[in-house]
Parts: structure tokens; C-alpha cells; sequence
């Protein structure tokens, strides 16, 4: 395959993906001069760089993580402001992974490419959502790149929750989150549902989901399970997924133990990490809605830069067009933080 | 089909028993008739078909799904079917599902050939849970952590019934089980099973202690033989006849040359064994016959089934059970004589003239077709279950003990294909009231290749968790385990550690909840 023609402007590098007439990376692994950041999750937002362009929900998530780590000079940008940077045009469009999260529009010499980062295309009562932006080379992750992932809508999931909460009362029902995004997802849908009881957290839980209200996004009555008096005997109480089998859990009534992600649709890896009352609620495209998604920004080039690669770039030759695995290091599954 | 596959899919994923007996009453409270009665019958292993799916399954997809993405889906799964079920494409609205009892119906009278197309159509109706519980309802098996006792139990508890109320009439209702359901919900009285050949569950005894025997006065007790072979229930009425394992499994496909001299009407309790010109012949050559759905004319030849009697549970439509013993065995001499069914004698009971004499016989007992001895109290009702203090089975010197396998490992060299290195354990009850599987030691040897064959196939199809080379298995399967001695250790967690295991038989036909306990092997410490 001859070498692509966006190569000359943007390309994979050890410490990253970047952007020579622009001089910055897209979401670099390692301390960069001038990075800009897709979202915060932390195998994007990577601490040291000296300056970061984002949005200043993405910043803000990023002091909150990262304290001093989390750069010199923030520029925040707003979704769909212009930015020229040396010469190239930036602009910032939402993703939908997570609050705060956004695709990099970059416009060089009358082509456009799209980084998308981690991204979703279902309605999510905390972040703007996914915007589709035509392009010539869009650039994908393909977490769930295979055709057995497809997420069950998100309400169903919710009340198969509810419902084994009523079926077993007498057990608190523990589910493993990532703290960052799917946890105040996951407060937001129970809320939706009609769940106005305190909803419980495991202590690491607690900076994102004060960190989500102080941005406007109303998260309903919590409480920590460390100042917990009771049992919480049929109650929801969220932790990382790390704590699901941890001695931390021992002090809850029995529990019923949960996982939210999209890795729960396969049984093997449902019983991997012993998961009773698996729920697939994902903060990534499913297969069908990657596809959807690359055939609708009309692109000819896509790239991938982390996932189950190999299936989607023979997907994306089947579609006709030139798919390229990336190999980005450093960018992980979901639930692996 | 919907609430089906969410309660399997639910099953599949709890490991507690309650909870599972909590989930199955749920769905046999809200679903209704017929649908819930084949569920029962999927969970109890009593659907009469099965249909090997991989083929089909293969075919039907290469018409969905581009092959390559499909090879690398199946890949990650680890599946076929479930890879099928995930990763079928589904129409943006789905037309109404069907109802599990119209599948089962159908698939009752499926001709193979038809079954891949109108696979496909049900696949095409169904949501991925769905397509999930079809292939595992088509294969026969569910594998849902769930034994036939267990789901029994769910709908006994439901209608405030004990299980022993279902297993008294199981034989006597069939799928869907309508007027099982009805007496269950308070709507009709008790199934009438009278004289129909269901089983009765069997009376079961206690490994006798030194204690027991301290306080035992022979002159209230039988002694037998206990033979090597295994317990089986005869039930023969309006000429029909049935052959029931000790779990209440019909066995009775598998012993057409015994069955065909019974007709005689009777409910009686004896030892199955294999008998050449008188002689019994080792538990191996009975091993040949069991587990299998069809016998060769070969196979009833150099094997012939033979049934030894010990007790009688009903004669001529008569419930025996309230009698004790004594008559029971007078009424079963007595009827013996005069039916005289082909194929049958009855166990002679040893008459030792005290309890030094006894100990000598036990102590004697050796010869293949005899597992030690067995003490019954004269006095005793038959009584279903395990009642204390009126059965006591005294096994012979060499000690052998009942675990139940827990991990398999992977061997080395020539075995490095199999599992064949098992990890076994024994019950115990924690202050609690928790009961656990305890890891008691680990055998590597004792089994034919022909038997390593089958363990290994075992462990495969009932994985639950992998750690390297080992697999975590359900706790399904009983492994007789041959010892030397045992010693108490602080090294294991179960305090003892057994020396020189061995296995010296797999126990197929007994259910891993009848295993031995803890305790039990806590009284063998040397002293």
C-alpha cells in the first residue's frame, strides 16, 4: 500500500499522533511541548505536558485528576471555535464519551481529518452529544470492533438493575463503574428511572461526581459507604470495578455484584471477573454504530488507533475504502484504569 | 421465550442456591402454562431431544456474516453458539418472539433436516439473550448451574410442598406438567399416581461411626452384604415398568434384558449388579452398561444385568414404607417365592452370632463384588431421605472416601492434552449455615485411559473458571477416592491431607450433594 497522503501532516509517532504544521499531538502518551487532549480519561489526558489545549470541562477534569501534573498552560476551547494553530484551523466538536469530551477537527490544505477519540452515538444525560463532522480521514478507535458487540439500550440494562434490586432486597447491589464518566452516566440513567433514593460510593468515586455537579450536571443525593451506619441492605452502591472483589466490599449486606461495561456482553468475560448481574452499558460505539458512523463522515481514509483493529480494518476493506491499523500505545480498554 | 432466556441468562450468573431458587419461583409464579412446564422440563433434563447444532449453526451464519469477521468473533468468544447468538444480525424491530412452548412443541417433531431453516427463523425473532437460551434449549443440556433437584425444589417450595412430594409423583406427570402446576397453585388436588410406576425417593443410610457401633445392639439390626454394584428402584404397575437410579433418573433404556421379565406389579429396593453363572462380576464390568441410551445385543450378552433385592416399598398396590423392616422383608420373602421375576434373588442377610463375630466378618470383607456391610434397624420405617440412626453402611477396611471434583489440571508430557490432575473436596458447614466444598487433596492416577478420556471431556464441558492450566469446575462429579490414611495438616485449609490418593472409581451415577463430609474424613484421623 503506497504511503498515505495525510502522512505529510499528520502521522503516528512514538510519543503519539501528530500534527507537524500544527507542532502539537492529539491525546500523546508521553510529556509533549504542545498537546491537545480529547477528553480526560486517563490513558488520554496523560500528566506532564507543558501546554494543553481542551475544553475547559477536560481541564477541569484534568486538575481534578492530575493536580500539578496536569500542565503548565491550559487553553480551554469551546465546541465549534475556530483556532488556528501555525497552519493548520482546529476546531473541537463533542464526542459524547464523556463530559467534556470532543473530537479534533483538523483542517490542512483544503482536507480534513477528524480525531475522534473515545466516542459514543446514544443519548447521555451528562455530555453534549456525539456531532458528526464530514471528513476525509477520520480517525477511529475500535474498542468493541468486533460484530458481537452490540449494546442493549441503556433503559433495558438500567431496569434489569431495578429489577433485581426488588427481587433481592435483602442485598446491596455493588456495582463496578469507571469513576470517571460512567459513574455519573450510570447516577444520571438510575435517576432517569425514577430512583430518587442516596445512591452509595466507594470513596474514589467521589471527586468526578462533585466535580460533574460544580459543571451543572445534577447527580441527585449521594453518600459515601465509609460514613455508612447501616448495612445498605438494598441499596445501589458504585465503586471501581478494581474494588468489586476487594475486602473493601466485605463490610456490604451479601452483595449482588455488578458490572457496567461493555465487555459484559461476552460471557467469558462476564465470568472472568465473577460479575453476577452483568449490565452492558458502554461509553463506546458498538459495532454497528462504528460502522454507521465511518460510512455517514464519508471518509475514504480511516484510521485505527486502538481495539479489536484487525476486524474492523478488514471491515473498512470490505466498505471499500483504505483502513490503516495505528497500534497507538498506551490507550486502554475501557474498564482496565 | 423472553422471560426463558432472562431466567437462564440469571442462572447462568448466580452462584448462590437460594438466589437461584428465588429466580426460578419468580418465573414459575408469573409465566403461564404451558411455557413454564417445558422450562421445568428443560431444568429437570426431561426434553427428548437434542440436536447437534455446530454444523447448522456454521452454515447459517457464512449467509449472514462475512467469514473472516466471523473467525475472529468466534476467536474472542471462545463459542460457536454463543458467537452466533451475539453477533446474529438483527432486524431494526423484531417480530413478536415465540413462545418457548411452541418451540419445544416443534421441536418435539422436528425432522432434522428442517431444522436449519426454521432455525433461522427463530433466530431471526429472537434478541441475543434469546438466540442464547434456543441453542442451549436445541442442544438438550441447559448448563445453567442447575440440577433437576434443584428446580424441583424451586416449584416445590413455591406450592409449599417438600421436594420428596415431587419426586413421590415426578414420574407420573410429563411436560408441561399441567396437573402438576395446578395442585402446586391450589387449584386441584395432589396428581393421582396410584399404581402408576413413579419413583418413591429411596431411604439412604449413615457411614457408621465408631460411636455408633459402640452403642449399637446387634439384636435390633439386620446385617447385609453391601454389594458393589448400584441402588436402583424397580417400579412395575399396569403393566408398565421403570428402573430409577438413586437420584430418581430412568435408567431403564439401558437394561431392556432385565425389564423384559418384570411384570409383575411392586415398588422394590436392590443393588444392580452384573452376574456371570452366580458370580457377581466386578463394578467395572456393570460400568460398561451404564450411562448409555441404547445396549447392543452384544453388550447383554457379555454383561447380563442382574438385581438383587433387599427391600420392598409396595407389593400388589400396598404402601409398605409404614411397615418396619421386619415385615417389609417377610412380605418381599414371601412375594419372591411366589412371582419368582427372572433375573433377581434377594440379598441373604448375614446372621453373626455377636458383634465380635461381626467385626471379624467386616474385617474379612474383601472380594470385589462387596463394598463392606450394611446394618439396618428391624424396627426402621422406610423413610425417605437420610433419617438418623436406623441404616448404617460400614465400608470395607481399605478407605475410600466420596469427593467431589473441584479443579482439574492440565498433566504433563503424554497427558499434557488432558485434564488429568484432579483437585477434590469434601462438604462442610460453616457456624453460619454455609455450606462449602473444601479441597481435600489431589489425584493423578487410579483411572483407565479410557476414563481419562471421559473425565477429561467432563471437566471441559463443565468449566466455570480458568486460571492458567487449571479449571474450576462445577461441582458435579463424584470421584471415589482409595487412600491410605489421613493426617491432620495446618498446611491445607481443610485441615487434613490425605495420603496417597488414588481414584479408585468415578461415581457417574452419584449426585455430588451426597458426597462425603468434611467430618467424615475428620474421623479417619489416625490415632
Amino acid at each position: 500500500m503506497p504511503p498515505s497522503r495525510f502522512e505529510t501532516w499528520l502521522h503516528p509517532t512514538p510519543s503519539g499522533l501528530f500534527c507537524p504544521p500544527g507542532g502539537f499531538y492529539v491525546d500523546p502518551g508521553r510529556p509533549v511541548d504542545r498537546a491537545i487532549v480529547t477528553h480526560g480519561h486517563s490513558d488520554h489526558a496523560r500528566p506532564g505536558h507543558d501546554a494543553v489545549l481542551a475544553t475547559s470541562e477536560t481541564l477541569a477534569v484534568m486538575r481534578m485528576r492530575l493536580g500539578d501534573g496536569a500542565g503548565h498552560a491550559h487553553q480551554s476551547l469551546g465546541y465549534g471555535e475556530k483556532l488556528t494553530i501555525g497552519d493548520v484551523d482546529v476546531t473541537l466538536r463533542p464526542a459524547g464519551h464523556i463530559l467534556g469530551s470532543a473530537q479534533v477537527v483538523i483542517e490542512y490544505g483544503g482536507q480534513r481529518a477528524v480525531i475522534s477519540g473515545d466516542y459514543k452515538r446514544r443519548a447521555d444525560p451528562t455530555c453534549p452529544p456525539f456531532e458528526l463532522v464530514t471528513c476525509d480521514l477520520f480517525v477511529t478507535e475500535a474498542t468493541f470492533g468486533l460484530p458481537v458487540f452490540r449494546h442493549e439500550p441503556d433503559a433495558r440494562e438500567i431496569g434489569r438493575l431495578l429489577h433485581s434490586l426488588a427481587t433481592f432486597p435483602e442485598r446491596t447491589h455493588l456495582v463496578g463503574v469507571y469513576s470517571l464518566g460512567k459513574c455519573q452516566r450510570l447516577i444520571a440513567l438510575l435517576r432517569h428511572a425514577g430512583f430518587g433514593r442516596p445512591i452509595w460510593l466507594h470513596g474514589a468515586m467521589k471527586g468526578a461526581c462533585d466535580l460533574y455537579e460544580e459543571l451543572g450536571i445534577p447527580l441527585g443525593p449521594l453518600d459515601l459507604v465509609s460514613e455508612a451506619k447501616q448495612s445498605l441492605a438494598g441499596e445501589i452502591v458504585l465503586c471501581p470495578p478494581s474494588a468489586l472483589k476487594d475486602r473493601w466490599s466485605r463490610r456490604l449486606a451479601d452483595p449482588v455484584t455488578a458490572f457496567a461495561s461493555g465487555w459484559m456482553r461476552v460471557r467469558g468475560r462476564a465470568r472472568q471477573y465473577g460479575v453476577e448481574l452483568p449490565l452492558v452499558i458502554s461509553d463506546h460505539v458498538d459495532w454497528p454504530e462504528l460502522i454507521a458512523t465511518i460510512e455517514a463522515t464519508g471518509a475514504g481514509e480511516i484510521w485505527v488507533t486502538h481495539g479489536r483493529e484487525e476486524a474492523l480494518v478488514h471491515q473498512i476493506g470490505l466498505m471499500g475504502k483504505r483502513g490503516r491499523a495505528l497500534a497507538l500505545v498506551g490507550l486502554e480498554e475501557e474498564d482496565l484504569e | 421465550m423472553k422471560a426463558f432466556s432472562e431466567l437462564l441468562d440469571h442462572l447462568v450468573y448466580t452462584p448462590g442456591r437460594n438466589a437461584k431458587l428465588r429466580l426460578m419461583q419468580d418465573y414459575f409464579r408469573a409465566t403461564p402454562d404451558p411455557d413454564r412446564g417445558y422450562a421445568l422440563a428443560a431444568l429437570t433434563d426431561g426434553l427428548p431431544f437434542s440436536f447437534p447444532v455446530r454444523r447448522t449453526l456454521m452454515n447459517l451464519m457464512t449467509r449472514r456474516l462475512d467469514p473472516e469477521l466471523f473467525r475472529l468473533s468466534r476467536d474472542y468468544v471462545g463459542d460457536t453458539a454463543e458467537t452466533v447468538a451475539l453477533a446474529w444480525p438483527e432486524p431494526a424491530t423484531l417480530p413478536a418472539p415465540p413462545r418457548l412452548g411452541d418451540i419445544v412443541a416443534e421441536l418435539e417433531l422436528m425432522d432434522r433436516n428442517a431444522l436449519e431453516s426454521r432455525l433461522e427463523t427463530w433466530l431471526d425473532s429472537l434478541d441475543s439473550t434469546g438466540r442464547w437460551a434456543l441453542l442451549k434449549l436445541l442442544t438438550g443440556a441447559l448448563r445453567v448451574g442447575v440440577s433437576a433437584r434443584l428446580a424441583k425444589t424451586a416449584v416445590a417450595e413455591m406450592g409449599a410442598k417438600s421436594v420428596t412430594d415431587i419426586e413421590e409423583i415426578w414420574h407420573g406427570v410429563a411436560p408441561p406438567y399441567l396437573p402438576l402446576f395446578r395442585w402446586l397453585d391450589g387449584l386441584a388436588p395432589r396428581p393421582d399416581v396410584t399404581g402408576a410406576p413413579v419413583f418413591r425417593p429411596l431411604m439412604l443410610s449413615h457411614p457408621l461411626e465408631d460411636s455408633d457401633w459402640e452403642a449399637l445392639d446387634l439384636a435390633d439390626f439386620a446385617v447385609e452384604w453391601k454389594w458393589d454394584g448400584i441402588r436402583v428402584q424397580v417400579a412395575a404397575g399396569r403393566g408398565e415398568v421403570r428402573l430409577y437410579s438413586r437420584t430418581g433418573d430412568d435408567i431403564g433404556r439401558g437394561f431392556p434384558d432385565l425389564l423384559a421379565g418384570f411384570n409383575f406389579n411392586a415398588v422394590l429396593d436392590g443393588e444392580l449388579l452384573i452376574m456371570r453363572d452366580g458370580e457377581v462380576a466386578p463394578f467395572n464390568d456393570l460400568q460398561q452398561r451404564l450411562n448409555r441410551k441404547t445396549v447392543t445385543k452384544r453388550m447383554l450378552i457379555d454383561y447380563p444385568a442382574h438385581l438383587r433385592l433387599y427391600d420392598a416399598l409396595e407389593i400388589d398396590s400396598v404402601d409398605l414404607r409404614p411397615l418396619p423392616l421386619v415385615e417389609r422383608r417377610a412380605k418381599l420373602e414371601a412375594w419372591h417365592a411366589s412371582a419368582r421375576p427372572p433375573s433377581t434373588d434377594l440379598s441373604v442377610p448375614l446372621e453373626p452370632a455377636g458383634k465380635d463375630e461381626l467385626l471379624q466378618v467386616w474385617q474379612g470383607t474383601r472380594g470385589l463384588s462387596i463394598e463392606g456391610l450394611m446394618l439396618k434397624r428391624l424396627a426402621s420405617p422406610y423413610i425417605a431421605g437420610r433419617p438418623r440412626g436406623h441404616w448404617f453402611k460400614w465400608k470395607r477396611q481399605a478407605l475410600t472416601l466420596d469427593c467431589v471434583l473441584m479443579y482439574a489440571q492440565r498433566g504433563s508430557g503424554k497427558r499434557s492434552s488432558y485434564y488429568s490432575d484432579y483437585t477434590f473436596g469434601a462438604w462442610t458447614t460453616h457456624a453460619d449455615g454455609q455450606t462449602e466444598l473444601v479441597p481435600v487433596g489431589k489425584a493423578y492416577s487410579g483411572y483407565t485411559d479410557a476414563e481419562l478420556l471421559e473425565l477429561d471431556r467432563w471437566v471441559r464441558g463443565h468449566t466455570t473458571d480458568r486460571f492458567g492450566p487449571v479449571r474450576a469446575v462445577t461441582p458435579g462429579l463424584v470421584l471415589e477416592v482409595a487412600f491410605d490414611a489421613v493426617q491432620r495438616s495446618s498446611r491445607h485449609k481443610s485441615g487434613v491431607a490425605i495420603r496417597f490418593p488414588r481414584i479408585n472409581r468415578i461415581r457417574w451415577d452419584k449426585p455430588a450433594s451426597e458426597a462425603d463430609r468434611l467430618e467424615t474424613i475428620m474421623g479417619l484421623f489416625e490415632k
